[in-house]
């Protein structure tokens, strides 16, 4: 049997989309997939974000070297320019040719640009592609003022873009209002004031009628009322329009005003090609979302095996953050739909000292909701939105569905239940009825039920639904909910964190009569340890902490495999002189130690036996060393790229931010390691995207990126500010550091902590920048706290005989353990094996 | 605590070393011959002193006195500090893997003096 040949055109979101699912089924295809782009598909949603710091690379949906591994025959910077429909031939503009049994046009659209005098000239530009935000970054560069024309949805996140290049920023819409397609009257009006208070000015019912060269600017762009506006740059952004041409010229079906004709299937006027995304038009509709693109993309692959679906239209609904102004629009928001010729009932609230606007449209009746318009405040969309979309009836009395609630608490919306139906999320279009099915599967935790059916994988917006959801559905299994820590204390890491701040209890002991039962474990007395450190910062070995820790914290150094310990002198970071370089060298040399670099930047010196770690320490201290940690679960290392003092491309000075960075946090507690890197240049060579949290030198100043981290489950940190100056910096890393170690869980990584935060990065910025918990200070209190009890528990304990004592291999004698035997390898010592040892020893 | 009644046999080795040489909650080592033993001291418990062998059967160290000490259900343990298996202070029994288990010894507190002979715990 010949295997299908499958030519998807096109490689942006929903193109990508199809090319994944398709060669994720069971039967297999001859894939080809021709983009025009000269990269693989990427995140056109999140492409503002690139301004904000985002590296290009990080928008990635995909790769060649993935497209390889699953078979899939990628071609790109190539586009298809004919059609031959007899011989079932595609032909790019480089000449190459290729048959296909069922074509996929995934062409997308391109930014409508209005046919006015001068807007040809170089400083017009569009807003759609990675290569278009080279082009507005370069032109910004030149001036101070940019214009977007188009107060849409893409408009106003291309003023965003704007304005974080720093420009002076002015919208132009040619309706009356912002947003016309989704809000109404009032809710743009509400968003213009909003916006205007982000010193973006607006003007509307503006048509543009030629473009000249400008006097103070670059150009002059002339208005139909004749009032005019100079400005360096303008982006146009006044809506999209299919890529059709190709269909067109091999005579598949148009729409009057462009579109590619399409079906329930989503089939064009030709049985073999199938048009999906925003090229199609269904309905006499072009779908601008990401989202319905997508469900098109599974109805036409669905054609193609056993069990097919349709396209039925898509809801329109969004939800998004403008210029940081929430937005949501559902269904009718003007309010236009008749039924039984009788016009719906709409209910309103508008704050403006708050600045909120909420409305609902309902139908005459007022049982169901048609439409909902929500500015300012976008707390009740995932509600309202699953009302209309299950067309569940309404409370008796509609409005108060809208009213602010006293407690912040919406009741309205409790007790609600969904349908099985109910979509939850609809980026990767998963039900309420999977999610039961994925935990009658066994899921018991949100990351559970997450990795099983993907849910809240794609844009994240239903992550505070998803995580209800799974709530209430374990609590109906009776399935209790339990993060104990272990069975001597019937609480969370976080409680009890805060039992033991509160009660400001200093001993495992007295947290135990308190709060928990019987003895303790090797699970809660090194988290309380932790805790008490966190909190008081002792020194960790005092008789009462001691048996709290673990057996590196106890012996301060690591223990290998065979009994004896490694150790980690501080090296900050990983600038070293010659001096102390020879004196770890001397040190290693004379206690025969296995010597090797680790991936932190420092050296790690093994095989020392419990009894030998005072006298190397003290030689160490001596020489002015002080403990690395490596033993802790505390803040190990800070690694740091040389920086502007020798590199070339360096733009500031990272290994002096390392070195401060390190000394300031050395040493504190917290519940598992920190990581941490400093980049002096965007080429990023010390990794700190991979850290808990990294800092990576601008022009300007320093992006701080959080919640990375490296070793079994690799994650990129995400960016989290930008162009911090350096006592701004440390404050944010301050507050970050002490609210994780104040709310994670036991050994609970930063990005994993993230993930389980409500609200995630976004919740995290309002927490450390905008303080809204109120914490502010008092985390940097308890930083500050904290860093002035610093001590170098290796100095301590090599000053007190009392403390050297517990360094004795046996209380009762000077022998060493025989068990412990080494042998050479390539110039060092490494633990015998069991073969060897039985050799050394009958020798 | 005072006084224990000390029973074991003359011809037995053993180790005689100062209260003060114990770590309370915490455990040390003492040699017995060539035999490492591991002696943890609970002052709140009855009785306050457990002494195990000192090698770690599963880890294959001699490293059981560095683990930190507790209780599952009641039953006192030490954790293996390499690959945290519980062994219980009182029987030596494993508590994750039946098959396995380590000796455990007589021991015995007076004053401040702390005994530990190599003869085998009588199993209460």
């Amino acid at each position: 049997m010949n295997t299908k040949k499958i030519v998807v055109v096109g490689n942006g979101m929903v193109g990508h989309y199809y090319v994944e699912k398709m060669a994720a089924l069971a039967q297999a295809f001859d894939i080809t997939v021709i983009g025009g782009e000269p990269r693989p598909a990427y995140d056109r949603v999140h492409l503002s974000e690139v301004f904000n710091g985002k590296d290009p690379e990080d928008l990635a949906l995909t790769t060649r070297e993935h497209y390889k591994e699953i078979g899939v025959k990628a071609h790109f910077g190539d586009t298809v320019v004919t059609i031959d429909r007899e011989k079932k031939t595609v032909i790019t503009e480089l000449g190459r040719h290729f048959p296909y049994d069922k074509l996929i046009l995934a062409t997308g659209s391109y930014p409508f640009v209005p046919p006015v005098p001068g807007s040809d000239a170089k400083a017009c530009l569009t807003y759609r592609t990675i290569d278009d935000l080279g082009a507005i970054r370069a032109q910004a560069r030149l001036g101070k003022v940019g214009v977007v024309v188009g107060g849409g949805l893409l408009g106003l996140e291309c003023a965003n873009a704007l304005k974080n290049l720093g420009l002076e920023t002015h919208v132009v819409e040619f309706a009356p209002g912002l947003m016309g397609v989704q809000l109404d009257e009032g809710g743009s009006g509400m968003l213009r004031a909003m916006i205007e208070e982000l010193d973006v000015q607006v003007h509307t019912s503006k048509a543009t009628q030629k473009i000249v060269p400008g006097k103070d600017h670059t150009l002059r762009m002339e208005f139909a009322d004749g009032g005019a506006l100079e400005t360096d740059l303008i982006v146009f952004s006044a809506g999209i329009r299919p890529n059709d041409q190709l269909a067109k010229q091999a005579g598949l079906e148009i729409g009057e005003r462009g579109g590619i004709v399409i079906d329930y299937h989503c089939r064009t006027s030709d049985s073999d090609i199938f048009a999906i995304g925003e090229c199609a038009l269904f309905g006499g509709k072009i779908f601008g979302l990401v989202a319905p693109g997508y469900r098109m993309a599974d109805a036409a692959l669905s054609q193609l095996t056993d069990t097919p679906q349709s396209f039925q239209g898509a809801d329109m609904s969004t939800k998004l953050k403008l210029l940081g102004i929430d937005v949501g629009s559902i269904g009718d928001s003007h309010g236009k739909t008749l039924i039984d010729d009788k016009v719906p009932a709409s209910f309103l609230y508008s704050n403006d000292r708050e600045r909120v606007y909420k409305k609902i449209v309902v139908s005459p009746d007022g049982k169901k909701l048609l439409g909902a318009v929500l500015v300012g405040d976008c707390s009740d969309y995932d509600n309202l939105l699953q009302l209309y979309l299950n067309d569940m009836d309404l409370p008796e009395n509609p409005e108060h569905i809208i009213l602010p609630a006293d407690d912040g608490n919406n009741a309205a919306f409790s007790g609600m239940e969904l349908p099985l139906t109910a979509t939850i999320c609809s980026c990767l279009n998963v039900t309420k009825g999977d999610i039961v099915a994925a935990i009658d599967g066994g899921c018991t935790t949100v990351a559970d039920v997450k990795s099983c059916t993907q849910a809240s994988t794609g844009c994240g917006g239903c992550a505070a639904l998803l995580k209800s959801t799974v709530d209430t559905e374990l609590a109906a299994r009776g399935v209790e909910i339990n993060n104990h820590l272990c069975e001597h204390f019937a609480y969370s890491r976080q409680d009890l964190f805060h039992m033991i701040k509160v009660g400001r209890l200093e001993h495992f002991d007295d947290v135990l009569a308190k709060h928990g039962t019987g003895r303790g474990c090797e699970v809660c007395k090194p988290t309380v340890g932790s805790i008490l450190a966190s909190l008081w910062n002792d020194y960790i070995l005092k008789p009462e902490h001691l048996p709290l820790q673990d057996t590196n914290d106890n012996f301060l150094a690591n223990m290998q495999k065979d009994g004896t310990y490694s150790i980690v002198p501080r090296i900050p970071g990983g600038e070293i002189t010659a001096e102390k370089l020879i004196v770890i060298g001397e040190v290693a040399k004379k206690y025969a130690l296995y010597t090797k670099i680790t991936g932190g930047q420092r050296i790690d010196l093994f095989g020392a036996r419990v009894n030998q770690l005072p006298d190397i320490w003290s030689e160490l201290v001596s020489a002015g060393f002080e403990t690395g940690h490596a033993y802790g679960k505390a803040l190990r290392t800070v690694k740091s790229c040389v920086g502007n003092s020798w590199c070339r491309y360096g733009v500031q000075d990272s290994v002096s931010m390392a070195i401060f960075i390190e000394n300031r946090y050395k040493g504190i507690r917290s519940p598992h390691k920190i990581k941490s890197a400093v980049s002096g240049c965007t080429r990023e060579c010390a990794e700190a995207q991979s850290k808990d949290f990294g800092v990576i030198a601008t022009e300007n100043g320093w992006n701080l990126y959080v919640c990375g981290n490296g070793g079994m489950k690799p994650r990129h940190a995400d960016l989290f500010a930008t162009d911090l100056d350096d006592a701004t910096l440390i404050k944010y890393i301050d507050r970050f550091l002490m609210f994780y170690i104040r709310t994670a869980d036991r050994l609970q990584r930063t990005s994993v902590w993230m993930n389980n935060l409500e609200g995630g990065l976004d919740y995290l910025r309002e927490v450390v920048i905008d303080d809204k918990l109120g914490l502010a200070e008092e985390l940097e209190a308890q930083m500050a706290l904290l860093l002035d009890k610093y001590q170098c528990e290796w100095k301590t304990t090599i000053e007190d005989p009392e403390r050297l004592k517990r360094f004795r291999q046996f209380v009762n004698s000077e022998k060493d353990d025989t068990h412990i035997v080494f042998v050479q390898e390539r110039g060092q010592s490494r633990p015998a094996k069991e073969q060897e040892r039985e050799a050394l020893t009958t020798a | 605590m005072t006084s224990a009644a000390v029973s074991y046999s003359p011809f037995d080795p053993i180790a005689v070393f100062d209260r003060a040489d114990l770590v309370e909650n915490a455990g040390v080592c003492v040699l017995i011959n060539d035999v490492q033993v591991a002696v943890f001291y609970m002052p709140k418990e009855t009785p306050c002193v457990f002494a195990l062998h000192n090698w770690d059967p599963l880890g294959k160290a001699n490293v059981l006195y560095r683990g930190i000490v507790g209780d599952v259900n009641g039953e006192r343990f030490v954790s293996s500090p390499l690959y945290k298996q519980h062994y219980s202070l009182d029987t030596g029994r494993c508590l994750e893997d039946e098959t396995v288990s380590v000796p455990v010894y007589e021991a015995f507190v007076e004053d401040d003096t702390v005994t530990i002979t190599l003869q085998s715990r009588r199993q209460k």
